[in-house]
């Protein structure tokens, strides 16, 4: 990846981070930690990755995107609507009582959302279910899927997992936001999901480990997705909670807890000049 | 009377429908043999999925693929499938609006022999109180054959709750079901009996011994249990003044508790709510079941007679 190609991806996270905290801030509602981690990841995905066309979100032969994580539905709302699928000032309207934007992504509100979900450990079930349905049909289409750490002590993942790992469903590629924390705490203190790389390869997965802010490494990992032969797809993307705003870094106060005013104004500083 | 096998009824109404309809797809959880959905695997095996012992994965799956475009319908057990599963039915089916239809079979104490267990007995009062979701309660196998077709072919989410046992064939097959339409079995003018699945034959027998000792009931079969058929229930609770439900199901929350909650408010009149009162089955055959708990054709005629003893 080139220097201008990388500034250029660069420049669109941190608009999308502006516009998660900006969001959060004015519904002083909502989950900024574990948006701002997964911001790298779908800014690659809906602006280089999937094939998708904003002004027909219901092509039968787009990608999928399942925000399993549904409480992240910030950073979803905020990549779609940077990528043109309803206009940016909705965003202002989040979790408010007459707004397309649900707290949590409801598909039937809101354009480009694929599956609602919230309730943790479905969103893998559907997204595998979705990589079922398009083979069936013999459709070329990709599924994609982000899931929890803290998600990943559901059960439900690993019958989902299971389940595509033994179908060989080499349409779908799923990323596991691993930032290490969850509501109560560490994920490794509570109840730690490790070994990753053990437990999904024998789930028969495919298992890549990245840096899930580095454009480079997430676009490699993809690149040998589109050419998997026999496996779904695992990406344990190591992030951190918060990224990109120095206090919420790694603050798991900031999981579902929305910055005051101060906080806003200072991490949208941050993120206008502080680089 | 015949009696005919409702989940037989199933598994052959899906073969015709995969027949005629190459996106229908059929999941299962391990009982493919029990819900007879191997009727669909051995003809479409491609098109047939066994989720293995994983009711919670089926049924998000279930959800995933019919959002491709597909009809999909899930089986296993009442209580599995909508008790165990309750919040996939919830949000991944019901919030999504997914194309899924949820077929259940070994409802109730008609269960028998397995027990507690395997009996649901808040399967309809689970369903009921979801958003998006119809509820059909077949009560012979012509009904659950026209009841498959019409889930099949009418968008968005179904639950439709069978029996383990075989039960007699109440309709010809010039029947035609329609939501929401319950079917009046029998006129009666001193009292409505009105019944659910395995109970509506035992209404129509206690219909009988009310009509030998000159009380003239009504029966409904409520297949259609969401949406409610408010008409004929309106209409019969004014023509007779008395509703006595019976269900092989919680008394809380199921067909009684749906009749009351109409009833109460628009046309209050005396009413019997038979059924599970705060218990769980057990053990046994189903008829020693029915005995046991007081459901039997004799008990409901005696409840009927008892109401009609009161001005």
């Amino acid at each position: 990846m080139n220097e201008q190609e990388l500034a250029v991806l660069s420049e669109i996270a941190r608009q999308i981070r502006i516009l998660i905290i900006q969001m959060i801030g004015r519904s002083a509602s909502g989950h900024p930690g574990g948006s701002l981690s997964a911001v790298e990841i779908l800014t690659w995905l809906y602006f280089r990755e999937m094939n998708i066309d904003p002004q027909n979100p219901g092509l039968p032969d787009r990608d999928r995107f399942v925000l399993s994580k549904g409480h992240a539905a910030p950073v979803l709302y905020a990549t779609l609507a940077k990528r043109g699928f309803f206009p940016e000032g909705l965003l202002d309207s989040l979790r408010q009582v007459d707004s397309c934007l649900q707290g949590h992504p409801h598909r039937l509100d809101t354009p480009g959302v694929e599956a609602s979900t919230g309730s943790l450990g479905q969103g893998l079930s559907m997204a595998s279910g979705m990589a079922m349905g398009l083979r069936l049909s013999q459709n070329p289409a990709r599924v994609y899927a982000l899931i929890g750490d803290g998600e990943s002590q559901e059960g439900q993942i690993w019958e989902a997992a299971m389940t595509s790992g033994f179908r060989q469903l080499t349409n779908l590629c799923v990323f596991l936001d691993y930032n290490d924390l969850q509501i109560d705490g560490r994920v490794s203190e509570i109840k730690d999901i490790r070994p990753l790389r053990e437990k999904w390869e024998s789930f028969r997965w495919r298992v890549h480990e990245i840096d899930g802010h580095d454009f480079s490494q997430i676009a490699a990992v993809l690149a040998e997705f589109r050419n998997e032969k026999e496996r779904p797809t695992m990406i344990v993307a190591r992030t951190v909670k918060g990224k990109g705003v120095s206090f919420m870094e790694n603050n798991v106060n900031f999981h579902g807890q929305a910055p005051n005013a101060q906080e806003v104004t200072a991490a949208l500083g941050e993120l206008n000049h502080g680089r | 009377m015949a009696v005919e096998s409702l989940r037989g009824a199933y598994g052959k109404t899906l073969l015709k429908l995969g027949r005629e309809n190459p996106d229908l797809v059929v999941l299962d959880a391990d009982l493919a043999k029990s819900t007879q959905t191997q009727v669909f695997a051995r003809e479409f095996a491609g098109r047939f999925i066994d989720m293995g012992l994983a009711e919670q994965d089926m049924v998000s799956t279930a959800a995933g693929i019919a959002l491709t475009g597909k009809t999909v319908f899930a089986s296993s057990f009442c209580t599995f499938l909508v008790g165990r599963v309750f919040d996939q039915v919830r949000q991944s089916v019901c919030y999504n609006r997914a194309n899924v239809k949820l077929v259940g079979t070994h409802s109730g104490l008609g269960v028998g022999e397995d027990g507690a267990t395997h009996q649901a007995l808040e399967d309809i009062a689970l369903t009921r109180a979801l958003p998006e979701i119809r509820v059909i309660v077949p009560a012979d196998a012509v009904e659950t054959a026209l009841a498959v077709e019409y889930a099949a072919a009418t968008p968005g989410p179904f639950f439709i709750r069978l029996t383990r046992n075989n039960l007699p064939t109440l309709f010809g097959p010039e029947h035609r079901f329609a939501m929401g339409r319950a079917p009046l079995l029998r006129d009666g003018s001193d009292i409505t009996l009105i019944g659910m699945g395995a109970m509506v034959e035992k209404a129509l027998q206690a219909a009988e011994l009310l009509g030998a000792a000159r009380i003239s009931a009504a029966v409904i079969d409520f297949s259609s249990l969401k949406p409610l058929d408010e008409e004929i229930l309106l209409r019969f609770a004014k023509k007779t003044g008395r509703i006595l439900t019976v269900e092989d199901h919680s008394v809380r929350g199921g067909l009684g508790s749906a009749c009351a909650e109409f009833l109460s408010q628009q046309c209050p009149v005396r009413m019997k709510i038979m059924g599970m009162d705060d218990q769980f089955g057990r053990s046994g055959k189903p008829e020693d079941l029915y005995v046991h708990f007081k459901l039997t054709a004799a008990d409901i005629a005696g409840a009927g007679k008892e109401m009609l003893s009161r001005p």
